[in-house]
């Protein structure tokens, strides 16, 4: 015998899966989104993206390398630019660079790599660095430039989100669920927004992939999409004066982004189906309640951000169904 | 069409050796009999140096009743009774034979005339099948007249025949179900008839279309005998997924058996060998092995006498390639990775898979990720990364709270796993741990 | 300023309040522990090895004042802190220290990489228990060190480490405690926690390979393959031969070092002895070669 022989216990042979696989199928699933934020927002949106996927990157690299001191090299998994590319869908297409630095900087230094890097982080990285920047620099993250300004970058033009009118209505401004865009237009993404949130379209076809190709399970964007029709739309029957139509709720904001990308990251949600159920249901509850009734306009962020807290209690209480279990 | 309910994946199939004939292997020059090779007591040898065997003569006595007695299968004299490196890679003690000409017992009826009639009753049967030393020839080795002897208070209402052969590279079932039709039908009667039931399912994969064909035609002879066809799913020939896929019931946990939910599963090659052990008085010492493998020349199922070592049917089917790595008794999901290639085929080798370096090595591991894939495939409902972490961590309070002793080892956890985590290593060890812990206690009461 | 000192007031109250509570409630709920045990708790090491038997260091300082009452500290033992801390503990309940006999642990197995080949490879977790069932090891030994260094993780003394060349575990006499957390760990009972002997010297048979002498002795250079030479030559009967392997009293031996040099296989090791003498090697029959 030429060499020696192997001994290991089975199994011998592996599905051939692997985190870099299931890391570039999120951001292939990502990209139809991508390429909307580019169409809508031009040059903002390419010179967001790029700035935070590489100081992602370059953060991830440093810290491993000169803090930690692992000889592991991890970028190339493919997680800290997911992040990167994440983080920037949470952004304004005209932020400064030097603001989205600090973003990156606060996911993957505080959100991942102080908990011991990928897969042992409570809070998904990218919403850690857009909750720090959206409570540090209010004023940038909320002032959205209005689409198809190509050719701009921090100097474009701004105007007021959907989800800005709705909260107007809610405070009692009966005019402003008036101005609301038509459904249509919001599905495709023809509004103000962060860059990669406006095109719900694009987003399901990132749901679509990522289901076909078995990434993440259905469980927790339906869940969190049927919650917030249910209960936007129970509101919306009760005062349609005051608040918005759910159809309005689902297409705005970051609610798809959210549903689909955020709160699938999977170190940061239940591991089995019924945990990812009640996971969903009360993101979406929680999201609606933010939006019509909280401080902020957006609720979606915030929502996720609570849920991830609750996961490791949730994993605790939910146990699969043990194969021959008995009701009792 | 059937599946059972609960996780399962869908390994490579990767049937090479599929649809070759079963070619009669040459005799070895010297067997072996390792004394240990069914679940329960080991066997105590009967023989000793110098007494001269024929084929089929008893060479070892069952140790206790979840036993099985030993024959040999081949004529000579008895070298030693020595200890030999065995599929698990320690030393066993075993019973080495010289071969010298092939002469058998007079007992045994050789011909090939298939005798449907039996009208022998239900515990003669049993008490023919255990005089055979017949145990489970999928892999796990039980003895056969254990599981036809159900407890007090259990009732079996039918019979399932395990034709699945869910392992990838495997053909060694599907080869007899295509030769040996007729045997194994009259195999399942009998198996029927020793528990005394009137319903008798064979469960096969629909990845073996001929093999449906052929039964199902065959089967209109007995109208008790169901074919299910099942959707291809790992781990599908595991007792408790089968009867799920089957009869839609499902086994609760450890220490509750399939009797328990009426069902009596058997292997397919279990139906054929009672059929020869009842009918044709012949015990228990050839079968049918699968020799396979990327790199392998000629992947072929053989007849194979007990005893024969591996390097033996790897010569058989061209021989060792130079680049092989890893060998495996059994299929790639759950057989054993040997340390060398003369360890004899037992009574459960149901293959001998070459890999070559390549395939053979794993991939290093990462940080979990918490994908949550591990328990979506897993067919017992279990939480796979949480009890390789609570093992590594030598919790076993908890591994035990967790049901780990529900694990069937199948794999897929670890077979999925995108971070290549060596998951099934870990778990193992928390059941073998709990395990001993749950026997001390009891012993204890 | 009116904000300020509502502020002030508000909070001093509130802190008021809950010191109150905070008083009452350790007075009312307060559970009388033995005053010692905690004295006793101070001189331990804190380490919770368990080697003492107890579930941890707070455990045996409980189990000190308990033996205390009752009248001796005998059989009472923290092999962490040793002999010095059972006087302190003696001395805190006023007892007299009762001597133990110092132990260490002995790895028993010198199949490095050199004497013992190895014949397939491992690939699988990093644990000696997933290692063992997964098959005989890498080599032909199925007695011998895995190597994996489930002892070095389960000391808590950082006493034993693999030496990367030999790949074998090393303890290191000065740090080891015998609390035995090694020997416990290691599923082939490779590792004994036997008495560290007269002026810390000991014969130890390295080898616990219970195979017959020939497949023993194909499978490593220096294993021991059960002759007997050894129990005929000890004058003290200290020796004795089981399943083909020899093993040395610790209680008998005297420290002739008969044995050492009669091991056709050199699996007795004297520890901790000066070199011998070259005249007392020139009168043994292998001499000249091993002068060389």
């Amino acid at each position: 015998m030429a060499n020696k022989l192997i001994v290991s216990l089975s199994p011998h042979v592996h599905s051939g899966d692997s985190i870099q696989k299931n890391m570039y199928g999120v951001i292939i699933a990502l990209l139809p989104a991508l390429l909307v934020s580019f169409y809508m927002f031009g040059l903002g949106a390419v010179v967001v993206t790029l700035t935070s996927v590489a100081a992602c990157v370059f953060f991830e690299w440093a810290i491993t390398k000169f803090i930690l001191k692992r000889e592991v090299c991890t970028i190339c998994d493919g997680s800290a630019a997911l992040t990167g590319l994440l983080l920037a869908f949470n952004l304004p297409s005209n932020l400064p660079l030097w603001i989205i630095i600090i973003g990156a900087l606060v996911a993957i230094g505080v959100g991942k790599m102080t908990f011991g890097g990928l897969g042992c982080n409570p809070f998904n990285p990218a919403l850690v660095g857009r909750i720090f920047l959206l409570i540090s620099f209010p004023v940038q993250m909320t002032s959205w430039p209005v689409v198809q300004q190509w050719a701009s970058y921090t100097d474009a033009e701004t105007g007021a989100t959907p989800l800005a009118l709705m909260k107007m209505a809610v405070n009692g401004d009966t005019e402003a669920l008036s101005q609301l865009p038509d459904t249509l237009s919001l599905f495709l993404g023809n509004n103000p927004g962060c860059i990669g949130e406006v095109s719900a379209l694009a987003l399901l076809l990132g749901l679509v992939y990522m289901l076909w190709k078995k990434i993440i399970s259905w469980h927790i964007p339906v869940s969190i999409i049927a919650t917030v029709l249910i209960f936007a739309g129970l509101l919306h029957l009760a005062n349609p004066e005051v608040y918005a139509s759910p159809l309005a709720h689902l297409f705005t904001g970051g609610l798809m982004l959210g549903a689909i990308f955020m709160a699938t990251d999977y170190v940061t949600s239940p591991m089995t189906h019924k945990g990812m159920i009640i996971y969903g249901v009360s993101i979406g509850f929680l999201t609606v309640v933010i939006r019509n009734f909280g401080a902020y306009p957006e609720g979606m962020s915030f929502a996720i951000f609570i849920m991830n807290a609750f996961t490791p209690l949730i994993n605790t209480y939910c146990k699969p169904k043990r194969f021959g279990e008995v009701k009792k | 069409m059937k599946t059972f309910r609960i996780g399962g994946v869908h390994p490579a199939e990767n049937k090479l050796s599929a649809g070759k004939a079963i070619e009669t292997l040459a005799l070895p020059k010297q067997a072996v009999f390792p004394l240990s090779q069914h679940i329960g007591a080991p066997a105590t040898a009967i023989v000793k140096k110098g007494d001269v065997v024929k084929v089929g003569t008893k060479i070892a006595e069952a140790g206790g009743f979840v036993s099985a007695a030993i024959f040999s299968s081949v004529s000579g004299k008895v070298n030693k009774v020595d200890a030999i490196v065995d599929a698990s890679g320690y030393r066993k003690p075993a019973i080495f034979i010289d071969v010298e000409g092939d002469e058998w017992e007079e007992s045994i009826d050789r011909s090939t005339t298939l005798v449907k009639e039996c009208n022998l009753k239900p515990e003669e049967i049993v008490a023919k099948i255990k005089d055979a030393g017949v145990v489970g020839m999928g892999g796990a080795c039980f003895p056969t007249h254990v599981k036809l002897s159900p407890p007090p208070g259990c009732k079996a209402e039918c019979v399932i025949i395990n034709a699945v052969e869910c392992e990838p590279y495997l053909t060694a079932d599907h080869q007899l179900m295509l030769e040996k039709a007729d045997e194994i039908l009259v195999g399942v009667s009998i198996l029927m008839k020793a528990v005394n039931v009137t319903k008798g399912y064979i469960g096969i994969e629909n990845n073996k279309p001929d093999a449906i064909k052929l039964m199902t035609e065959k089967a209109v002879q007995y109208p008790n005998i169901e074919i299910v066809p099942l959707k291809v799913q790992y781990p599908q020939g595991g007792e408790k997924q089968l009867i799920d896929a089957v009869i839609r019931r499902q086994v609760p946990a450890p220490p509750a058996i399939p009797i328990n939910v009426g069902a009596v599963v058997q292997n397919v090659g279990t139906a054929y060998a009672v059929y020869e052990a009842v009918q044709k008085n012949k015990p228990l010492f050839e079968r049918i092995v699968t020799v396979t493998g990327k790199s392998v020349k000629n992947p072929s199922n053989f007849l194979t006498r007990m005893g024969t070592p591996m390097s033996q049917l790897i010569e058989a089917a061209g021989g060792l390639p130079e680049d092989t790595g890893k060998v495996i008794g059994g299929g790639p999901m759950m057989g054993k990775a040997l340390l060398n290639i003369e360890v004899p085929i037992c009574k459960g080798s149901s293959g001998v898979l070459l890999m070559n370096d390549k395939e053979a090595a794993r991939a290093t591991e990462n940080p979990c990720i918490r994908c949550a894939k591990c328990v979506s495939v897993c067919p017992m409902g279990l939480e796979p990364f949480l009890l390789a972490t609570l093992s590594a961590k030598n919790d076993w309070e908890r591994v035990e709270k967790e049901d780990v002793m529900s694990c069937i080892e199948c794999g897929s956890c670890q077979f999925t796993c995108p971070s290549h985590r060596y998951l099934l290593d870990y778990i193992r060890l928390g059941k073998g741990t709990v395990g001993g812990i749950i026997r001390a206690r009891n012993a204890k009461k | 300023m009116n904000l300020i000192l509502i502020a002030v007031i508000s909070l001093g109250a509130i802190g008021l309040i809950a010191a109150v509570i905070l008083y009452v409630a350790s007075k009312k709920f307060a559970v009388y522990e033995d005053p010692r045990i905690a004295q006793v708790s101070e001189v331990l090491p804190q380490a919770n090895c368990g080697g003492c038997g107890y579930p941890g260091c707070a455990g045996f300082a409980g189990a000190c004042v308990k033996a205390a009452d009752a009248g001796s500290l005998e059989g009472l033992l923290c092999p962490g802190g040793g002999a010095a801390c059972m006087e302190k503990i003696a001395a805190i309940l006023g007892m007299e220290a009762v001597a133990a006999e110092p132990k260490i642990a002995v790895v028993r197995c010198n199949g490095s990489c050199e004497n013992r080949p190895r014949i397939a490879k491992y690939d699988g977790a990093l644990s000696c228990a997933i290692a063992h069932v997964t098959s005989g090891g890498e080599t032909a030994c199925t007695f011998g060190c895995l190597g994996c260094g489930d002892c070095v993780t389960a000391c808590r003394f950082d006493a034993i480490h693999m030496n990367p060349e030999t790949g074998l575990p090393e303890v290191d006499e000065e740090k080891c405690t015998a609390c035995g957390a090694c020997a416990k760990s290691c599923p082939r009972n490779i590792i004994e926690i036997r008495p560290k002997g007269k002026n810390n010297r000991r014969m130890v048979v390295m080898c616990v390979n219970k195979d017959k002498g020939a497949v023993a002795n194909k499978a490593c250079k220096v294993s021991c393959i059960g002759c007997g030479k050894c129990v005929k030559v000890c004058p003290f009967e200290a020796i004795t031969l089981e399943n083909n392997l020899a093993y040395i009293d610790p209680t008998k031996c005297k420290s002739c070092r008969k044995c050492e040099p009669e091991c056709p296989k050199g699996a007795i090791h004297a520890v901790n002895f000066p070199p011998r003498k070259p005249k007392v090697e020139a009168t043994t029959v292998e001499a000249p070669k091993a002068d060389a």
